[in-house]
């Protein structure tokens, strides 16, 4: 069963994926962590959309992040020690013109205490087009739909390989921006084998919905990206990325590996 | 008895696990399911009197139930207070954790599963949890802060001569906070054979609940006793420490429909609901101490397991309709009630309830002439090491102290 939205008009970030996936690209997602590395993170945004990234998901740190293994967690601990806030972050991506759409990444508490209204429209005026909060389930997340509706934020949502097939029809009728699915079990990190479960989510997601469905969590080479996306229309790499920083590696390298998953991506 | 009902003020949460505007399920995609399969199976369960009945058999048998009232005459006289303990310090495993550890086990084999996770500040629920697991043959992993690993080295012991593995929580503060998201984590991972043991009123519903009513047995065993002991009458005022709140909840259960007074007594370095704000934290919203961004702040407590910026929904609701008060104590008074009881009448507490008892003296002249419940939720051997380093002057063990 497809669902085919013919009276909608899709926000900015859906639109732009739409329009890259019928185009037959394969959509390449980067997560960075905001704040770091403290001084030259920012150069990450536009490096990102030069090395081809469709869109950029830019972490917003939160001191007890349940989703994430110890990469994202050592970068987000990183961000926080040298002062980084939601604000500040969101008050440099707003000088960023990349021109790809950004994706703001953060927990829900980051979002509550701000107040829906105001982190939706700190967000927009940002230039952020959408939000993934992991923690907030589809069951909590009436508020804060509201208020990002209101100011035309998208909200993706989360669709995980123990969701139950009623769970995931909610889940993509729920969803703007793109539908993301859960590679595996587990949390955020590299691993070094494809999971299964990453082609099993992809594939139940495509054959219930028409939008964009990237895989994340567990996705960490050109080889990986490659093979979950003979069924998936894209990928989301956060821990591979955040790894070659924080082994003193540089901006410049994080750059290349993400202009490596893009070539990776275009040869399958 | 077990069954409660929706008109008691510590009755069902909503159906969508809320206290007032507190509680819910905040947690990842990955573990919704896993949530719902759990309320589903606890109501159940809670159904069951087959269920119900083993439960309270357990108790009774392995753990020691029920566990008496005491009256404290010396302390009473000194304090100008009339104080009954209630002595879940004397249950098997040495505090009240023993109740809800043996209520999710038994539910965890009742649902099939074999491998129990759990998160620990003190040792006590994580001791609690590795006896239970060895009593019902289940493979057990126990996450404590290094920082807790270090100031509580007897119980990590005893977790490990149960057959646990103690694995250290080594992100951020290293305390509770830090083991719950590691058992988090643990538990995203695992979802599907593990059964995650909570050891507090806290966490996604159906936690807050269902950990409170393991723990009602508590409140409804002191009712009936005092009852007894009081010519009919219930305690002026009851009172017990708040980390997460399940001892709490669990007393406070069995007086919340009656005209005594509650008290909840908070380390003041960790006072969530004294001082904190709604947030949400560890598939809850709840009172949260945390900064303007929304990060949560680190708690600091002489007492291991009251060492939790957060505290369990039900009690931010019960301080919100009024129901509960919450007081605060230092790390200072603590030490000094420690002490008092245990030379007044021969009885040490674990840290934890000493809060409850160093309110007591604190307020000593608004309740002269009182009769006073306190909940001794557990007795102090997992602390006489470290208090004994503190009085000593060891700079380590002082660097655990708040004055
Ligand atoms: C003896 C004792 N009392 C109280 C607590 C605090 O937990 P809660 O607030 O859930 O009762 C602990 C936690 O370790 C404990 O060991």
């Amino acid at each position: 069963m497809t669902t085919t939205d013919t009276t909608q008009t899709y926000g900015t970030l859906e639109t732009h994926l739409r329009s890259r996936r019928d185009a037959g690209q394969k959509l390449l997602l980067p997560y960075i962590t905001g704040g770091f590395p403290a001084e030259e993170w920012t150069q990450l945004i536009d490096g990102s959309a030069h090395a081809g990234a469709d869109a950029l998901e830019i972490g917003l740190p939160f001191s007890d992040p349940v989703m994430d293994g110890p990469t994202i967690q050592e970068s987000s601990t990183l961000a926080l020690s040298q002062g980084a806030t939601p604000q500040s972050i969101l008050d440099q991506v707003a000088m960023a013109k990349p021109g790809i759409p950004l994706i703001a990444m953060t927990y829900y508490n980051i979002c509550f205490r701000m107040g829906h209204r105001r982190f939706a429209n700190a967000l927009k005026t940002a230039g952020v087009s959408a939000a993934i909060l992991p923690d907030l389930s589809l069951e909590e997340m009436a508020p804060w739909r509201e208020s990002a509706a209101s100011e035309k934020v998208e909200t993706v949502m989360l669709a995980a390989p123990t969701s139950g097939d009623a769970r995931l029809q909610k889940i993509v009728e729920a969803a703007s921006g793109f539908v993301y699915g859960v590679g595996l079990v587990g949390i955020t990190g590299e691993r070094q084998e494809l999971a299964e479960s990453a082609l099993t989510i992809a594939k139940r997601l495509k054959a219930i919905t028409d939008k964009p469905v990237l895989i994340g969590v567990g996705v960490s080479n050109p080889q990986q990206a490659r093979e979950v996306c003979e069924v998936a229309d894209g990928v989301i790499v956060g821990s591979a990325v955040i790894r070659r920083l924080l082994d003193g590696g540089s901006v410049e390298k994080a750059i290349d590996f993400i202009g490596e998953l893009r070539n990776g991506l275009d040869k399958g | 008895m077990t069954i409660t009902n929706s008109s008691s003020v510590m009755g069902d949460p909503d159906t969508s696990g809320r206290f007032g505007q507190f509680g819910g399920r905040y947690v990842p995609e990955t573990l919704m399911p896993a949530c719902l399969e759990l309320e589903q199976a606890f109501k159940n369960a809670w159904a069951d009197p087959s269920f119900v009945k083993e439960f309270h058999e357990l108790l009774n048998g392995y753990g020691g139930r029920p566990s008496p009232v005491t009256e404290c005459h010396r302390l009473s006289e000194q304090l100008g207070v009339r104080i009954l303990l209630k002595r879940e310090d004397l249950n098997h495993t040495g505090s009240h954790k023993i109740n809800n550890v043996m209520g999710q086990t038994l539910l965890a084999k009742r649902m099939g599963k074999t491998r129990i996770v759990a998160e620990t500040g003190a040792g006590q629920h994580g001791v609690a949890t590795a006896t239970a697991a060895a009593f019902f043959g289940q493979e057990c992993v126990v996450y404590m802060g290094e920082v807790d690993i270090e100031r509580q080295k007897l119980n990590v012991f005893r977790m490990e001569l149960l057959g646990a593995e103690v694995r250290p929580a080594l992100s951020g503060s290293r305390t509770l906070k830090d083991a719950v998201n590691e058992a988090m984590r643990d538990w995203v991972s695992t979802v599907e054979s593990t059964f995650y043991c909570l050891g507090s009123v806290m966490g996604p519903h159906p936690y807050p609940w269902m950990v409170r009513e393991f723990h009602r047995v508590i409140g409804n065993e002191a009712n009936a006793q005092c009852k007894e002991l009081l010519g009919g009458d219930v305690p002026d005022v009851v009172v017990a420490c708040v980390g997460g709140g399940s001892n709490a909840a669990g007393i406070f259960s069995g007086f919340a429909d009656t005209d005594a007074e509650l008290v909840g007594v908070e380390p003041a370095g960790g006072a969530a609901v004294g001082s904190g704000i709604p947030g949400v934290v560890h598939g809850s919203k709840s009172y949260l101490m945390q900064d303007e961004a929304g990060q949560v702040q680190e708690a600091h407590s002489v007492s291991a397991g009251l060492d939790y910026p957060g505290v369990g929904p039900e009690h931010a609701h019960l301080a919100d309709i009024g129901r509960a008060r919450y007081e605060a104590v230092n790390d200072t008074q603590v030490l000094e009630a420690f002490e008092m009881l245990a030379r007044t009448e021969g009885i040490i507490p674990a840290l934890e309830p000493a809060h409850g008892l160093a309110w007591i003296i604190a307020a000593a002249k608004e309740l002269a002439g009182k009769t006073v419940l306190l909940n001794m939720s557990g007795r102090g051997d997992k602390d006489v090491a470290q208090v004994q380093a503190i009085k000593a002057g060891d700079p380590v063990a002082l660097k655990t102290m708040r004055p």
